[in-house]
């Protein structure tokens, strides 16, 4: 266990090293001339100098590139081009409200996604389970923008319960939670309809296996066997879906941020690619995928908890 | 001869649908898809205009038909670009293995740290926002994917016994590769083509709402969707129509996928 813990720490920094390198190079090397990038080409010779002063381009790229990532160790991702304020200032800032939204955006999906795939298994080949089949497979085809569209056109434009988009801030608790829900719910159904099926089969799957057999035979209720024994048997696939899944509702805050008009991460990024604040799309972009690459650590860490057998074999 | 798969044929169906119409949209729409018209802004549907006009008088249908193509379009050369790559990847991985297998496995595993969006966003902000941008993005993304799925199924045939005669027989690993593995190969890199091909057109909507994709006046789902976003109150049924048409075109490709898999991988049919 200790050799399996080992290992996979050291690849996970292996990891957000070579995955920093990808975004300096693409955000450094690509564009040839960064200042050129953030000023444009009929920018004077004397603002690109000193742009380049600033941000240190005329030292040498592995020099730019260790000082980037010291500062980024450090909480240090310089300072965003279009805001005139440190990058990570901005960070603080707006992660709240992307973490509240990824957050509830997962809860939501593993309810929904356990209730539904565990309902339908239960109910296997009957006309609640092809409902849940028909359901999940319309969801994995419905793109969670447009589910926000259709969403915003029921729930604010008909039937005015809800705000259309804009966020009122956390000063105002209620407003602020109600300006979450439709976003919550657009960014959870699309991946509630990947993770019922997953947690349909795999729940199918225990459910043919002898002990579970012998749980009823027992005079165990269908509810308790269902939840008791079939559920914590069936966590496996359901986990590594939901770490993967993490990292896509992470992703998924991009687009519906930009939906909603909420001010968090997803909505800086792009204002930041408008204004060609390259430091800030460079930061950005690597704290996302730092987030997809932590997640991903965090699901096969969850393993170890999770099955004996892995602790067992190592 | 057994009987088809529910999901193959509907998907083929749908598949049809969406190809043939991006086809037909090359020779014939009902109006130019660019055609402004002011004074017939925002019209019903009608016989004249089937789906109605959108706010500078286009007509809705032959922009819908347009963006088709477009999309079809983006799929097509994205996967093929991403497809080749990976697969030769996986394939040389195969053939090679030790070092050479451990670093392309393992560059794949870390490029799934870059979800298309991520990548997108990064080349749009280096490059200015463009449809090419976006078929990078998609492309990148599918590299690791058939690279694993070209590996996995190489490996296989790597074992069996007429690899083992073509070696004996002093075939070269690359000679193997060409005529033995490639064409055993091809039938799980088809079944992920299709799949993929549904990733990439929910990929390129998904970037164009965002603005990362088509520019107008390219004709696109998305980009029609993030402008019929603004006029939610005035017309909503803009905001309607090219929804319909990604989650026809999206749900045609993967049940195609689900349908071929089921047809050329018996053993992965479970009980349904």
């Amino acid at each position: 266990m200790g050799y399996f813990l080992l290992r996979r720490t050291i690849s996970f920094i292996v990891t957000l090293f070579v995955v920093s390198a990808v975004v300096f190079a693409v955000m450094n090397i690509l564009p040839g001339d960064p200042a050129l990038t953030i000023l444009g080409l009929d920018a004077t010779d004397d603002a690109l100098a000193a742009l380049r002063e600033e941000l240190a381009l005329n030292d040498p790229v592995i020099t730019r590139y260790g000082q980037w990532v010291w500062g980024a160790l450090r909480g240090d991702f310089g300072v965003s081009h279009s805001f005139r304020v440190p990058v990570s200032e901005l960070v603080v800032e707006r992660l709240p409200l992307t973490i509240s939204l990824a957050i509830s955006g997962m809860v939501v999906t593993v309810i929904l996604a356990l209730v539904l795939g565990i309902g339908a298994a239960a109910h296997h080949r009957k006309a609640g389970d092809w409902g849940v089949m028909f359901l999940s497979q319309l969801g994995i085809a419905v793109p969670a923008f447009w589910l926000s569209i259709l969403l915003v056109l029921l729930f604010a434009v008909k039937l005015r319960w809800l705000p259309p988009g804009g966020f009122p801030g956390w000063s105002e608790p209620l407003g602020a939670i109600r300006a979450l829900i439709l976003p919550t719910v657009a960014l959870a159904l699309v991946q509630a309809a990947v993770l019922a099926r997953v947690t349909r089969s795999s729940a199918l799957e225990v459910m043919r296996l002898d002990y579970i057999r012998t749980a009823r035979a027992m005079g165990f209720s269908r509810q308790r066997v269902l939840w008791r024994h079939v559920l914590p048997n069936a966590l496996i696939p359901i986990v590594t879906i939901v770490g993967l899944q993490f990292a896509a509702l992470v992703t998924g805050t991009i687009v519906i941020e930009n939906v909603f008009y909420l001010p968090g991460l997803g909505r800086l990024i792009f204002q930041s690619i408008a204004n060609r604040d390259l430091p800030s799309v460079q930061a950005l972009v690597m704290l996302f995928a730092a987030i997809v690459v932590t997640a991903n650590f965090i699901v096969d860490l969850l393993y170890l908890a999770i099955d004996p057998r892995l602790k067992a074999r190592s | 001869m057994t009987r088809l798969p529910v999901n193959l044929m509907i998907g083929a169906v749908l598949v049809g649908l969406v190809v043939a119409t991006a086809a037909l949209s090359l020779v014939w729409t009902p109006y130019d898809h660019t055609l402004l018209n002011i004074r017939d802004k925002f019209a019903p549907a009608s016989p004249v205009h089937w789906l109605g006009t959108d706010q500078l008088g286009r007509d809705v249908f032959s922009q819908l038909m347009a963006a088709a193509r477009n999309s079809v379009a983006v799929a097509l050369t994205a996967v093929f670009i991403g497809g080749s790559i990976g697969v030769s990847l996986g394939l040389l991985a195969s053939a090679i293995g030790g070092l050479v297998e451990d670093i392309v496995m393992r560059l794949a595993d870390i490029s799934f740290a870059f979800p298309a969006l991520l990548f997108a966003i990064m080349l749009a902000a280096v490059f200015g926002p463009s449809l090419t941008v976006a078929v990078v993005a998609i492309a990148f993304i599918n590299i690791p994917v058939f690279a694993r799925v070209a590996r996995a199924s190489a490996n296989q045939i790597w074992t069996r016994e007429y690899v083992f005669a073509a070696r004996a027989a002093g075939m070269g690993r690359f000679a193997i590769t060409r005529d033995h593995v490639l064409p055993n190969i091809a039938a799980p890199v088809i079944v992920q083509a299709t799949i993929e091909f549904a990733i990439a057109i929910l990929a390129e909507a998904a970037l164009s709402y965002l603005g990362l994709g088509a520019q107008p006046p390219a004709p696109s789902w998305g980009r029609m969707l993030s402008e019929a976003q603004t006029l939610m109150y005035l017309a909503p049924q803009l905001a309607i129509y090219p929804g319909l048409c990604i989650v026809v075109a999206v749900l045609g490709f993967s049940l195609l996928g689900d349908g071929l898999r089921d047809v050329t991988d018996p053993r992965l049919v479970r009980e349904r």
